[in-house]
């Protein structure tokens, strides 16, 4: 595997690709006269094409497009200030991914929080928010369940064991989005103009290929499964292209060790057993109706929105065009906060602090001041 | 001797003396340093080097090292990447209420250790015990002062063309003691890198005329104390990613976490900016040292009057590096 990884970033076959890549481009333009526009819907993928170069090789020839793929970023502002305030309760512990500590909600992030004295810890692996909840026994401990289809097996796994171990001070806030429901709308507004889509390698082991069969048939747009590595990013953005000159719309796994036909059986058995679909708001979009997971009823108890209120005012706007960049509408640099108010160390909005995020890879990887 | 320590130790009367005999001085010998309130210190030499330092590491013991060694090796490394020859080295002690002595006894015998190895003299020394819940274990301040024998050996006088040089992979230390926290779920065979480089780059500075600057890249990682360097002396620098040594397994993890080498801790590296004639040789020195064993060229100054870092990825594009900002935080997928 790590061969295989190697191989996969080397750049005597990388070059190469990017090469064909562009010849392919020229085809394209040549036959429709304009560049092809692709959206990356994983902010993994954002962060790869950016360190990588692939973005900055292909920018003259390829339209890529960062979507709404990162779990961070598309956390509606409100959900965030209540995750603070739900932080500020008392005698509380709240566990949480990294990537959630320095988003900016209307007032506060969580790492203010933290600062100002509250239990806030960041996990490596949520499965331990368990061993926190056995070892406070006297104190709610709350993980923050933010993320897509990828996170949700360890949430159920979580709530499984919980059940299993009789831990009745644990709970989940959960946030859960899925990956169609927002596709579904961006295709439906119509407000990008795209000729397909740069599927995410993690999502779809768990979704599994034939899931995005509805791209084409009700909205004849293609798809491309694809992994994080370079040579991986350059052959499916190519078969991307590929695609597009036949003018037929199709779905490719370009990334086949891991990702098969339908999904992951084991885990939709999870989701089936623990979850139900829910309406979820999005930022900069707002409520996608079923576009999200929460637990069925029969787990209120480990339902942390079930068992605490919070209570948050009207989310402080700011000009902040992270919906916008979600929506694929705008480049991050077109955002006047862009580099200026908004940056790693003052994030206005969330896609400049996600290691996911849109803004934050445009900020680290293509800023061109050499 | 007792088990742990109490507030009774930092009270200065008989466990406090107790504690700096039956441990300290049992580890560091007591020279002329216990007669007086201040060490009588004879030096030489018309410039001296002084440099403070304050250590707090979780946990106190990890692959490669301990916060001991580390307190030694981290000052002895900033006289050393300065130019100067490490001669002594005062020690505070910050320990919380409860801190098994035994661990004490371990972190002190590897500061004698270091100090031993390193050719430092370790004379004189602080003690303060904090009540638990207070601090973390234990925390460890040392200054260390060092000579310059001839001149500081570096010039900073840069020319474009200069190779920058690294003596080892990056970012062992921060995956390591991550790992060491045991909260990464999953285990990692590496070690930290914690090492004294004063003899390493005594044995560079002695061989030519050439070196500019050196560092050790500590907290912020290579690129952050390049950045420094490149907007300090206003320079445009670049390094070549396909160039940077990285152990594999400190590339999976960051791979898994969404890390960045670059950015990770060392605690026993040097950063060495050269004249491009002297690249080789210093690279030869470099390697006969374990602990620059894996010395590479790593970059070269491409122009003046800029002030930036750039790397240049395997598919050939440059990108600007910046300082780290703030701390990573592990992502969720």
């Amino acid at each position: 595997m790590l061969e295989m990884l190697k191989q996969s970033n080397n750049p005597e076959i990388c070059k190469p690709l990017v090469e064909a890549v562009i010849a392919k481009s020229k085809e394209f333009q040549k036959k429709f006269g304009r560049k092809p526009a692709f959206m990356e819907v994983c902010g993994s993928h954002t962060m790869s094409l950016a360190r990588t170069g692939v973005k900055q090789c292909l920018k003259e020839d390829v339209n890529l497009i960062s979507g709404p793929g990162c779990p961070v970023c598309v956390t509606d502002q409100r959900s965030i200030d209540a995750m603070v305030a739900l932080a500020e309760g008392e005698n509380r512990i709240i566990c949480t991914f990294g990537d959630m500590m320095r988003v900016p909600g209307s007032n506060k992030t969580l790492l203010d929080a933290k600062i100002a004295g509250k239990d806030i810890r960041v996990l490596y692996s949520p499965i331990d928010t368990i061993k926190v909840a056995e070892e406070n026994p006297d104190k709610e401990v709350i993980f923050l369940g933010v993320g897509f289809e990828t996170t949700i097996p360890i949430l159920t796994l979580m709530v499984g064991e919980a059940e299993k171990r009789g831990i009745k001070n644990f709970s989940i806030w959960m946030t859960t989005k899925l990956v169609e429901p927002v596709l579904r709308y961006l295709l439906d507004a119509g407000e990008v103009n795209l000729d397909g889509f740069l599927l995410p390698g993690h999502v779809s082991i768990v979704l599994g290929e034939n899931s995005y069969k509805y791209l084409v048939d009700e909205y004849n747009i293609s798809g491309v499964i694809t992994g994080f590595e370079t040579a991986e990013l350059l052959t499916g953005i190519y078969k991307l292209i590929d695609i597009a000159l036949t003018g037929r719309a199709a779905i490719e796994n370009n990334h086949p060790a891991v990702v098969s036909k339908s999904g992951n059986r084991v885990i939709h058995k999870w989701i089936d057993q623990y979850l139900t679909e829910c309406d979820e708001a999005w930022r900069g979009i707002g409520v996608i109706p079923k576009s999200g997971l929460d637990l069925k009823p029969e787990y209120d108890q480990f339902n942390a929105k079930k068992r605490f209120t919070v209570e948050i005012g009207e989310p402080r706007k700011t000009k902040c065009r992270c919906g916008e960049v979600i929506r694929g509408l705008i480049s991050p640099n077109e955002c006047q906060l862009f580099g200026k108010a908004c940056h790693p160390m003052n994030p206005i909005g969330p896609c400049m602090v996600s290691a996911e995020g849109s803004c934050a890879a445009f900020y680290q990887y293509m800023r061109e001041s050499y | 001797m007792e088990k742990y320590i109490s507030l009774a130790h930092g009270d200065g009367g008989e466990l406090s003396n107790r504690l700096i005999k039956e441990v300290f001085i049992e580890a560091f010998g007591d020279g002329n340093a216990a007669l007086f309130d201040a060490a009588s210190l004879t030096i030489s030499t018309p410039r001296i080097a002084v440099t403070t330092d304050s250590f707090v590491i979780k946990p106190v013991f990890f692959p490669g090292g301990s916060i001991g060694k580390l307190a030694v090796a981290g000052t002895v490394n900033d006289l050393a990447v300065s130019g100067a020859k490490p001669a002594f080295l005062t020690c505070g002690f910050v320990i919380e209420e409860g801190f098994p002595i035994s661990d004490l006894k371990k972190i002190v015998t590897d500061m004698a250790y270091e100090a031993k190895k390193t050719g430092v003299t370790i004379v004189a020394g602080d003690t303060k015990v904090v009540e638990r819940g207070s601090a973390d274990g234990v925390y460890i301040n040392t200054t260390g002062i060092g000579i310059y024998e001839n001149n500081n050996g570096c010039s900073l006088e840069f020319e474009e063309g200069d190779a920058i040089i690294v003596s080892g992979t990056i970012g062992d230390h921060g995956i390591a003691v991550l790992a060491a926290r045991g909260e990464l779920g999953i285990s990692v065979p590496i070690e930290s890198d914690c090492a004294s480089l004063n003899k390493m780059l005594a044995g560079v500075l002695t061989s030519t005329d050439g070196v500019r600057i050196m560092r050790d890249p500590t907290r912020g990682g290579l690129a952050t104390t390049l950045v420094e360097i490149a907007e300090d002396f206003q320079l445009t620098m670049k390094i070549d990613e396909l160039d940077l040594p990285v152990k594999e397994e400190v590339h999976g993890v960051c791979d898994l976490l969404g890390f960045d080498p670059l950015y990770l801790a060392n605690e026993g590296k040097a950063i060495i900016v050269v004249a491009n004639r002297d690249k080789e040789k210093v690279i030869d020195i470099l390697r006969k040292f374990p602990e620059g064993r894996d010395a590479v060229v790593i970059g070269s100054i491409i122009g003046k009057g800029k002030g930036q870092l750039l790397l240049e990825t395997p598919l050939g594009s440059k990108r600007l590096l910046t300082r780290l900002s703030g701390t990573m935080f592990p992502r969720i997928c």
